[in-house]
C-alpha cells in the first residue's frame, strides 16, 4: 500500500491513525461508509497541498465553501479565476491560514499553515506594508520567524536584491516610494524567507500597466528560478493564463471547481506568448467556463 | 490695485499674526478711550511690562516653573500607567467591553469633581494636585491608546501573522506601531488636560506657588497687570507644550496620514 500519497482521514485524527480509518468495521454508524471512502482517495505525486472537505460559512448564513477538495501541485503556479465574490480571497485566506474555516483540513505536505513557510502578497500594498520600517527592514522583517544568523539573513537579502536587480532606494520609508516599487517591497518580502508557497491575491491591480508588466515579469524569473508552489488570484485572464501552469476556474457560490486547464508554454512567457494558439485556446476555454459560470442563475 | 495685491501677498507671512495684533489693538484702545475701568483693564504694556519684570526679577519665573513641572509630572505618571493598560484594554475584546462603561463614565466626570476626593486621599500637599492631574490625564490616554489599538487595520497584523508571528509578537511589533497615531491623540490631549487640571488645583488646593496660585492671588489684591502677566505665561505654557507635542508626534509617527 502506497501510504504516504494518502490524504489523513478528516476526523481531526493524527496522519498516524490513518490505516486504521481503512478498514470498514472502524467507521462509526452515523457515517456513510461512502463518504469516508471517497475522502481517502489518492492523490497525484507531486501534489503538495490537499484540501478536503472545506466548508466555510459567513455569520450571516452564506454559504462559501462546501466539502470543497482540491489538490495542488508543488512547485508550480496555479492562477485562480472566477466571478466576482466567488470566494477567490477567501480561499486563500484559508489556506494561508490567516482565515478560519467551518470544517475540512489543510495541509502541506501533511503540515498545518502554521508550520509552513508562506509568503503572501496582498493587493493592497498601502495597508500590508509597515511604514514604520524603512523598505530595506521591510523586507528583512520576516527573516527574524527563521532561525537564521545575522550574516545568514545578509547573504539572504544580498541574493533576492541581486534576483531582482532592482533600482530602488531601499533606504526610504514605504510611503516615499511609489505604488510599484511599494508592491515590489512587499512581493520581495514575501520571498525572502524562500517560501514553500506564495500566495498573491490580484498583485497588481492596483498598479498601471507599464509597473504591472515590469512586476509580472519580475516575478515570473523568480519564480521559475525558485520553484515555488505559488496561488495566484487575477481578475485579468491575459495575467491569469500568462504566469500560470494551470488555471483553476472557480464557480459563483456555494463554490466549487469549474475546471482546471493546464498550459505548458515555455518559459520565459512573454507578450509573445499570448499571441500562440496555445495561449489562445487556453483563453478561449477559460473564458468560455467563465462565462457560463456567470450566466448561471 | 493690483500693486495692493502684491504688497498684501508679500505680506502673507504676516497672516498668523494679524490677529493677536489685531487683539492687543482693540484691547489697547479699549483701554485708551477707558471704555473699560483701568483699574480691571490695564494697558497691554503694563501687562507685558509685568510679565517682563515677573520673569526677570520676581517670582513668575519660578512659578512658571513649578507649573510645568507638576504637569509634566503628573503627565509622565499618567503615561506609564495608562500607555501599558490602554494597550492591554485595547487588545482584549472581553476586558475593554467589561470596563468600558466605567473609563466613559470617569472620561464624562470632571476632574474638578474629584477634587475633595483626592484630597481625602492625599492630604492637601503636593501629591494631592499631582494625583488629580494624572488622573484627569491618564483617562484620556487611556481612551485613545485603547481605542488606537482596537482599530488598528487587520491587515497589516494578517500580514505579521502570515509570516509566522506570534499574537505577542504581532501586539508589539504591528499593533502598537499602528495605534501610535491615536496615542499620540491622546498624550495631546492628556498634557493640555494635565495642565487644566494643576492650575485650577494651584487656585484651590492650598498651594504656596504656581501659575493657578499667582493668578488666584493676584485677583484677590487686584493686581490686574500681574494677574495678566501670569494668565498669559499659562497660555504661552499650553501652547508652547502643544506645539512641543505636535514637532515631537511629527517626529515619532512620521508615516500618520500617509
Ligand atoms: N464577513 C463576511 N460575511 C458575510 N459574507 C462575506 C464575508 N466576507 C466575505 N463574504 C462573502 O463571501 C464572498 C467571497 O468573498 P471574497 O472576497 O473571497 O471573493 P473574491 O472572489 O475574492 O471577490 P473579488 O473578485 O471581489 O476579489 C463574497 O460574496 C462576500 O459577499
Ligand atoms: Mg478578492
Amino acid at each position: 500500500m502506497n501510504l504516504p500519497h494518502r490524504v489523513p482521514p478528516l476526523d481531526e485524527g493524527n496522519p498516524v491513525t490513518a490505516s486504521a480509518t481503512l478498514s470498514a468495521d472502524t467507521v462509526t454508524p452515523t457515517e456513510p461508509a461512502g463518504d469516508l471512502s471517497d475522502r481517502l482517495r489518492w492523490f497525484a505525486p507531486g501534489t503538495h497541498i490537499t484540501i478536503r472537505g472545506l466548508t466555510k460559512t459567513f455569520a450571516d448564513g452564506t454559504v462559501l465553501y462546501k466539502d470543497f477538495d482540491l489538490d495542488l501541485p508543488r512547485g508550480k503556479v496555479v492562477s485562480i479565476f472566477g466571478p466576482n465574490g466567488c470566494g477567490k480571497s477567501t480561499l486563500i485566506n484559508m489556506i494561508s491560514g490567516i482565515m478560519d474555516y467551518d470544517a475540512g483540513q489543510i495541509l502541506f505536505d501533511g503540515k498545518t499553515a502554521r508550520e509552513t513557510k508562506i509568503g503572501y502578497v496582498f493587493q493592497n500594498y498601502r495597508e500590508a506594508g509597515f511604514p514604520w520600517l524603512r523598505a530595506i527592514d521591510n523586507i528583512r522583517y520576516p527573516l527574524k520567524f527563521l532561525k537564521l544568523s545575522k550574516a545568514e539573513q545578509d547573504a539572504r537579502i544580498e541574493k533576492l536584491l541581486a534576483s531582482f536587480n532592482v533600482s530602488i532606494d531601499l533606504n526610504r520609508f514605504p510611503y516615499e516610494l511609489s505604488g510599484g516599487q511599494q508592491q515590489l517591497v512587499s512581493i520581495m518580502r514575501a520571498l525572502v524567507i524562500e517560501p514553500e508557497v506564495l500566495f498573491l491575491d490580484e498583485p497588481f491591480s492596483a498598479l498601471d500597466y507599464e509597473m504591472t508588466l515590469f512586476l509580472r515579469d519580475k516575478l515570473q524569473s523568480v519564480l521559475t528560478d525558485m520553484e515555488i508552489t505559488t496561488l495566484l488570484v487575477s481578475h485579468d485572464l491575459d495575467e491569469a493564463v500568462e504566469l500560470a501552469d494551470e488555471v483553476l476556474l472557480l464557480t459563483r457560490k456555494p463554490t466549487s471547481v469549474a475546471a482546471r486547464i493546464p498550459f505548458d508554454a515555455p518559459r520565459p512567457r512573454n507578450a509573445e506568448t499570448t499571441v500562440t494558439p496555445e495561449f489562445i485556446d487556453v483563453k478561449t476555454r477559460s473564458l468560455e467556463i467563465f462565462q457560463r459560470e456567470v450566466r448561471k442563475p | 490695485m493690483s500693486n495692493l495685491t502684491k504688497v498684501l501677498s508679500k505680506m502673507r507671512w504676516l497672516q498668523p499674526v494679524v490677529g493677536a495684533v489685531a487683539l492687543i489693538l482693540i484691547w489697547a484702545f479699549a483701554n485708551f478711550a477707558e471704555l473699560v475701568d483701568p483699574v480691571l483693564l490695564p494697558s497691554p504694556l503694563q501687562s507685558w511690562n509685568a510679565f517682563v519684570e515677573g520673569m526677570t526679577e520676581g517670582t513668575l519665573g519660578h512659578d512658571f516653573y513649578r507649573t510645568i513641572f507638576r504637569t509634566m509630572l503628573s503627565f509622565i505618571i499618567a503615561t506609564i500607567i495608562a500607555v501599558p493598560c490602554g494597550v492591554a484594554l485595547g487588545s482584549s475584546d472581553k476586558l475593554y467591553r467589561s470596563v468600558e462603561f466605567l473609563i466613559d463614565f470617569f472620561r464624562s466626570t470632571p476632574a474638578s469633581a474629584m477634587f475633595p476626593l483626592f484630597l481625602v486621599f492625599f492630604g492637601i500637599g503636593e501629591e494631592a494636585k499631582i494625583a488629580v492631574a494624572a488622573f484627569g490625564a491618564a483617562l484620556i490616554i487611556l481612551f485613545n491608546t485603547a481605542y488606537g489599538v482596537m482599530n488598528a487595520r487587520q491587515l497589516r497584523q494578517l500580514a505579521a501573522r502570515v509570516m509566522g508571528a506570534s499574537k505577542m509578537r504581532i501586539l508589539w511589533d504591528v499593533t502598537i506601531w499602528e495605534s501610535l497615531p491615536q496615542t499620540f491623540i491622546g498624550l495631546r490631549s492628556g498634557v493640555s488636560m494635565a495642565l487644566v487640571i494643576v492650575i485650577v488645583a494651584e487656585m484651590f488646593i492650598g498651594s504656596s506657588d504656581g501659575l493657578g496660585k499667582r493668578i488666584i492671588d493676584a485677583q484677590m489684591i487686584f493686581n490686574m497687570p500681574e494677574m495678566y502677566a501670569s494668565i498669559f505665561a499659562a497660555g504661552a505654557l499650553g501652547y508652547v507644550m502643544n506645539l512641543l507635542f505636535t514637532l515631537i508626534e511629527g517626529r515619532f509617527v512620521h508615516w500618520g496620514g500617509k
